[in-house]
């Protein structure tokens, strides 16, 4: 049965540069990194040595907190380093990657057969457990706690984001099998949402599924969870990202962790945006050179424009990532440009700003602030984009001020940062909701 | 080398200095900054501060333009009177003349550049002290103190007035964004209660009423609302178009109801004030007046009442004169102090619509009421906004309630 979720207050941002529905394969690339901030609320201890040799599918490090909690290498070779930053914390993990590419293979699970614990077991020691994320905090799921649901958003609104439908079709058996694990995992419900009644994951079976529509964030699980089960106080959602149920899909049926991903590059500044596959971690920098860049001053972006982390050009493929961005810098002054009409940008308001007479016209946005930042001024722009059932401005300010009581109030347990990503966007006084 | 990369070098030289605020407010008046997101999203709309700012003054500026020609015509109109000529209005003939915007400019210009200079070197002067940026708020503020005073305010004592409510209305809290009573509203009150006698009464709001007051050349300065507060309705011959398009004495830019319905409208449509507060605002005032009115025809007050004169104006026409609809459009409509959830806004503005029209009929001292009835509800914005989040937090522990007695196999509550 699906419930259907309409979504009124929100904004899609139209950029120029989505990506062109056709994937390209890639070469092994010299170097593979793991990143530590792909996994929140993770403290690591390596399993490998720096020096050591992993195999692809092979733990690299587990959870001090808990250790049957494993991440696992996308490729074998050797762990060449290991970046560290203040007190010796593991920033990221470099593999160079050898010339055997066998990978660890388990047995195959039968899910029809396997008990939840044998399921949880399967998944931890496979290493696709950090792929489940919870909330409250947005972090990987901790597997002795049981969920009151689990979601997982087949349908991807962010700005330059990669088209879900695209990147999953034609996966329905892969993905079938990863959601019918998930339902056998815990006793909660599973809750899918995709675009339509054609999207790729609309006909699974062991779930309910829900056709979102609206604009952004009408695609976020956090706006899902808000509008189909929201948070309460001590209670536990389980998140995944949907292209995460292929690796899932691909364990269970061969019992290998296949690291290979489709992903989507595109913005103003690619030439030839598409989509391209390759593995978790793989070097940006000879991708970025085949599909072409036509300015040498941008941004490269590891995720969406909204919520995305800053890489440089030489850097890799997030963990978790399925779209990366590359944006013209805006690091230059524009003469009168806080009074002047505005026709190249976009806007919530109509003070000379004219964007809401062209909503399908495409923008090619830089990373200019478009001002200073100042002192919450404004109000009522927050609430427009901003469907959960939480007042958005109010919860801010109780974080800005630290008082832990109103935060939970106010509903902090049923948000991640990405959910407030738009909010930022419109913010005029330029602050940055999603740090707090 | 350009004029852009010059200023940028200064900037550069001038980092972490005194002076860097008060350059760098000059130099992002010129040029949006070369600032790029460093943290959280990437990209972000077009507006900042300045913008929105603008866009509020470009709606001030018909009002502004309006009431020069109006103080002129005012005064001359005045003289006439008191020549024993009444004048009958005659827009393109005896109003939109140039004698009235000369004389209305000279009496009105000063007053925009003193609140303006001084406003803005206490606001610099307070941000190299403070090293925070020069926050936009005083542009709108500095705008709206010439239009909310009588034309013929001595120029010191709005000097005075200034540096009083930009200091104490803003800059001890925290400058733009932290103040809880509208700057432009506490510059107005200080100049009420310290110097009463130049800003009410029958004589200040025409040109030179006050000063040839007494002699051969007297002339009358009386508002509609102070005829109508003495028990005088009778002696003013206005009509109603009369009042709506503007042409009566009052403060400077308060007079045209016409003009600041379409500065309201315009800034509904480009989305910056709220029309919630707009609209629950005059619903107060209306509601309020029905009342009122409501009061006499049910025959309890009667015409030996001082508040007769008040209380039986026909209800809507509150809307249209006195420094209502200024009040309602341009200043409850601040978003920093007033109510800031959506729902809290209807409340504010319902009681400064109903609010005003009750100080209105009830203060014959000083028949105006809207700006001590947004001051008042300023200080209850706050109280409004937690009520209203108190009922989002309340639904999500009864949510929460609910959720542990499913658990447990209870029948929900």
């Amino acid at each position: 049965m699906s419930k259907d979720i309409r979504i009124k207050k929100g904004l899609d941002i139209k950029l120029v540069g989505a990506a062109k529905a056709q994937t390209n394969p890639t070469k092994l690339s010299a170097t593979y990194k793991v990143s530590l901030e792909d996994f929140h609320g993770l403290t690591p201890k390596l399993i490998v040595k720096e020096g050591g040799e992993v195999q692809a599918g092979g733990p690299l490090f587990f959870d001090k907190n808990n250790e049957a909690v494993k991440v696992v290498s996308p490729v074998s070779g050797v762990l060449t380093t290991v970046e560290r930053g203040a007190r010796r914390r593991i920033i990221s993990l470099t593999i160079t990657p050898g010339a055997d590419q066998t990978p660890v293979t388990h047995p195959v699970l039968d899910v029809s057969k396997a008990s939840s614990e044998e399921i949880k077991t399967y998944l931890l020691a496979s290493g696709f457990w950090p792929f489940v994320k919870q909330r409250p905090y947005d972090i990987v799921a901790d597997p002795s706690q049981a969920p009151k649901a689990i979601f997982i958003s087949a349908h991807n609104t962010a700005p330059l984001a990669a088209d879900l439908d695209y990147v999953l079709s034609g996966q329905e058996v892969l993905l079938q099998k990863a959601v019918t694990a998930l339902a056998a995992l815990t006793t909660a419900k599973v809750h899918v949402s995709v675009s339509g009644n054609n999207a790729p994951m609309a006909g699974l079976k062991d779930c309910e599924v829900h056709v979102v529509s609206g604009p952004h964030p009408a695609g976020l699980v956090g706006t899902q969870i808000n509008k189909i089960d929201p948070i309460n106080k001590g209670e536990v959602v389980w998140t995944l990202a949907a292209q995460d149920l292929l690796i899932l899909g691909n364990l269970l049926e061969t019992g290998v962790f296949n690291a290979s991903r489709t992903f989507s590059l595109g913005g103003s500044v690619i030439e030839n945006p598409q989509y391209f596959s390759a593995l978790i971690g793989a070097e940006l920098a000879p991708i970025l050179k085949s599909a072409g860049t036509t300015i040498d001053n941008y941004r490269l972006i590891n995720g969406d424009v909204l919520t995305g982390k800053t890489s440089s050009a030489d850097g890799h493929l997030g963990y978790k990532n399925n779209s990366v961005v590359a944006l013209p810098e805006g690091d230059d002054y524009e003469f009168f440009g806080w009074n002047k009409p505005v026709f190249n940008k976009v806007s919530t308001t109509r003070a000379l700003t004219f964007s809401w007479l062209f909503p399908k016209k495409k923008y090619d946005l830089d990373t200019n602030t478009n001002g200073e930042h100042r002192a919450f001024v404004v109000t009522g722009g927050y609430e427009e984009v901003f469907p959960l059932d939480i007042y958005p401005l109010q919860l801010l300010k109780a974080c800005m001020v630290k008082d832990l009581d109103e935060m939970e109030n106010l509903g902090l347990y049923e948000v991640a940062p990405e959910d407030f990503a738009l909010t930022e966007f419109v913010c005029i006084e330029t602050t940055a909701p999603t740090n707090y | 080398m350009s004029f852009k990369n010059k200023l940028h070098e200064i900037k550069e030289q001038l980092k972490g200095k005194k002076v860097a605020p008060a350059f760098n407010a000059l130099h992002t008046f010129l040029y949006t900054p070369n600032e790029t997101t460093h943290s959280g999203g990437h990209i972000r709309v077009a507006d900042d501060l300045k913008r929105t700012m603008n866009t509020v003054i470009t709606a001030l500026i018909p009002v502004l333009i309006f009431g020069m020609f109006n103080a002129g015509y005012q005064h001359y109109s005045a003289v006439d009177a008191a020549n024993g000529t009444p004048r009958t209005l005659d827009i393109l003939g005896n109003f939109l003349t140039f004698d009235n915007f000369w004389m209305g400019a000279l009496t009105v210009l000063p007053l925009v550049v003193v609140s303006y200079g001084v406003g803005l070197a206490v606001e610099f002067v307070f941000a190299v002290i403070k090293g925070h940026e020069v926050e936009e708020g005083y542009l709108v503020t500095g705008m709206l103190v010439p239009l909310i005073v009588p034309v013929d305010t001595p120029l010191w004592m709005l000097a005075v007035a200034v540096v009083f409510g930009v200091v104490i209305g803003k800059e001890v809290f925290g400058g733009t964004g932290m103040n809880i009573l509208n700057p432009a509203l506490t510059i107005r009150a200080f100049l009420f209660f310290a110097y009463p006698t130049w800003m009410s009464g029958d004589k200040v709001w025409v040109h030179e009423a006050v000063e040839r007051a007494g002699t051969v050349d007297a002339i009358s300065g009386e508002t509609i609302l102070g005829y109508l507060a003495q028990g005088r309705g009778s002696e003013y011959s206005y009509s109603i178009s009369e009042m709506f398009f503007g042409f009566i004495p009052g403060s400077v830019g308060e007079t045209s109801t016409f003009l600041i319905l379409l500065g309201g409208l315009f800034l509904v449509f480009t989305k910056i004030a709220s029309w919630r507060i707009m609209l629950s605002a005059i619903l107060g005032a209306l509601t309020m007046g029905l009342i009122f009115n409501g009061v006499v025809d049910a025959g309890w007050i009667t015409e030996s009442s001082k508040f007769y004169g008040l209380m039986s104006f026909a209800f809507w026409q509150h809307l249209i004169v006195g420094g209502l609809a200024f009040g309602i459009v341009y200043m409850a409509t601040d978003p920093v102090t007033g109510s800031q959830t959506n729902k809290g806004k209807w409340y504010y503005g319902f009681f400064i619509g109903f609010i005003s029209v009750l100080i209105r009929v009830f203060n014959p001292a000083y028949p105006e009421g809207v700006f001590l009835a947004i001051l008042l509800m300023n200080v209850f914005a706050p109280t409004i906004d937690h009520y209203v989040v108190q009922g989002n937090i309340k639904k999500r522990l009864k949510r929460a309630k609910n959720g542990v007695l499913k658990t447990l196999n209870v029948e929900t509550v």
